[in-house]
């Protein structure tokens, strides 16, 4: 029986991994046989580790696995060069580089790596997997298990990735000035999938769900020591601190779903709250405002607040007001509608609403109606409601809100009968 | 032997469960989740889906084209898949227990609800042919 390795070197195996790479890519500049190397060079290490002990210089040690399977890989891809061309002069001559000189590392290197992985080229499912490889140096297994598919139909999409990406990793450089803004929004916006995948779902396999918001706000942290001066990355790792902050009361004891209004606050992590709010002081002190940010402060709101009721809804409302100026996005103005009700009455949140009724982004969604239904509930339309809770029930696609649904549904019916 | 067990139900099926009273709803809402919770831990699980209201299901067919052409106008007695487990155990006859189990799952007024759950072997044994 091999040991596994422990959470810190696990953790230092992580940490190291986009070093490794980023190394090791500046002396091939093939980002898909490097990445391979690389995974190779973290697997035999934990196995190697927990048997031999952390090696002295464990950065070396694994870019010296890793440059050490690409010069096979180098070899093994000559001979078959030499095998199918006959005309031998055709191959390129490749030369496999010094092996134990200690290569030039530049913190810069997860910032290419990341603005590789997440290449507007890519499906936001293949730059999810393909960052968490190659960035976050998990497995492919444990990506597979995170996203519940098969480790083959993983390994082909980050396969597939990698070749996508084939033209951007020969630079192997960041992004001219001019684009990189909107690369690096498109960064953001992977991480932030990441959150709230492992953030939004509390069912059988909620543990491996949650390392994923984990591992977000590690590779969030990362980038915000890289780019400590941008707002957005700040108000992303606020948000996603914030939000993460109330994880645990966020599912009782059954698995069921706790709104905010009711959950228990004293299960919240007040450490992960002071954090977040200095994050979002510190990102509104540099000027531009950014939607991020704008959430960011809206969970601190929230956050802030010792019970619901104390919730300052005012400052949401101005707050999503804000939002709602620079994003058109349906999801800020139902918010939008929740906050108007909590502040001026939820029939002037329901007349937000009827904005929304044909709007085709929010077709299928189930969202619409479970926040009429709610608003009803609270204007005490409660046969209305009931009926807008089914049906947001038979629409949504999380068993756990659904359980939730159908349960207010149910709850509200009996009040109604008992009458 | 790997078995797949799917729940059926009629296109109605979870409206009719939403009018179920709140306790019966709960307890039917827990069994299920110990009911996974038991296989997986007797190392009989393999995978196990619960699918969203038959309203929201259509039917696709290809056009002459080849593009999509769907349909969500169904036949009034055809019974829809409302989740499936997929487990590996020693024989048939576990299988069955298993679908017996799940099929006495708590239903209204807490009475066992008896639905009808159909029992597939998966197809996964090695060929023999050439042996």
């Amino acid at each position: 029986m091999t040991k596994a390795l422990d959470d810190d070197a696990e953790r230092l195996l992580r940490d190291l991994a986009p070093q490794v790479l980023g190394a090791v890519c500046r002396r091939f500049r093939d980002f898909a046989a490097c990445e391979d190397a690389v995974q190779e060079a973290l697997i035999a290490a934990s196995t190697q580790w927990p048997r031999d002990g952390v090696p002295s210089n464990p950065r070396g040690w694994l870019i010296q696995v890793a440059l050490r399977r690409m010069t096979d890989h180098v070899r093994s891809e000559i001979a078959r060069r030499d095998r199918e061309n006959v005309a031998a002069e055709e191959t390129p001559v490749v030369v496999a580089p010094a092996l134990y000189s200690e290569p030039e590392m530049d913190p810069d290197d997860t910032l290419v790596l990341l603005f590789m992985c997440c290449h507007p080229e890519l499906s936001p499912a293949s730059a999810i997997a393909l960052t968490l490889r190659a960035v976050g140096g998990l497995t492919t297994a444990q990506i597979a298990k995170a996203f519940l598919v098969l480790e083959a139909t993983m390994a082909q999409r980050i396969s597939r990735a990698k070749q996508s990406v084939k033209g951007a990793s020969e630079a192997f450089c960041l992004p001219d000035a001019a684009e990189r803004a909107q690369r690096l929004a498109l960064v953001l916006h992977v991480l932030y999938l990441v959150f709230s995948e492992g953030y939004t779902t509390s069912s059988g396999s909620a543990l491996h769900r949650t390392d994923l918001s984990d591992e977000a706000i590690r590779l969030t942290r990362a980038v915000h020591r890289m780019l400590p001066q941008d707002a957005e990355v700040t108000g992303l790792l606020a948000l996603m601190l914030l939000t993460d902050a109330r994880r645990v009361a966020r599912t009782g004891a059954r698995g069921e779903l706790i709104p905010l209004d009711e959950q228990d606050r004293r299960l919240w992590n007040r450490d992960s709250i002071v954090e977040g709010v200095a994050l979002v002081s510190a990102a509104f002190s540099k000027g531009a405002v950014g939607e991020y940010q704008l959430q960011a402060a809206i969970a601190a709101v929230h956050d802030e607040a010792p019970r619901a009721a104390d919730t300052d809804w005012p400052q949401i409302l101005a707050l999503y007001g804000v939002l709602l100026r620079m994003n058109d996005n349906p999801m800020v103005t139902l918010n939008h509608a929740i906050a108007t009700a909590m502040v001026h009455g939820p029939q002037a949140g329901l007349e937000l609403l009827k904005a929304l009724d044909d709007d085709e982004r929010l077709r299928g969604s189930h969202r619409l109606e479970a926040v009429r239904a709610h608003l009803c509930e609270r204007a005490g339309e409660h046969e209305r409601a009931v009926t807008l809770y089914r049906l947001a029930a038979a629409k949504t696609t999380s068993i756990p809100e659904r359980d939730y649904l159908v349960m207010r549904a149910a709850r509200l019916s009996e009040d109604l009968a008992s009458r | 032997m790997k078995y797949m067990l799917m729940m059926n139900c009629p296109y109605d099926g979870y409206d009719q469960f939403m009018n179920w009273p709140k306790s019966d709803i709960e307890a039917h809402i827990a069994f299920m989740r110990t009911f996974t919770q038991k296989l997986a831990r007797a190392g009989e699980f393999v995978s196990g889906e619960g699918l969203s209201a038959p309203t929201q299901a259509k039917v696709v067919r290809a056009g002459n084209d080849g593009r999509p052409i769907t349909d969500g106008v169904f036949p009034e007695a055809k019974e829809f898949l409302a989740g499936y487990w997929i487990v590996d155990v020693g024989s048939p006859e576990r299988a069955y227990q298993i679908a017996a189990e799940a099929s006495a799952a708590p239903g209204p007024g807490g009475k066992p609800f008896n639905m009808p759950i159909e029992v597939r072997e998966v197809m996964s044994g090695p060929p023999t042919t050439d042996r």
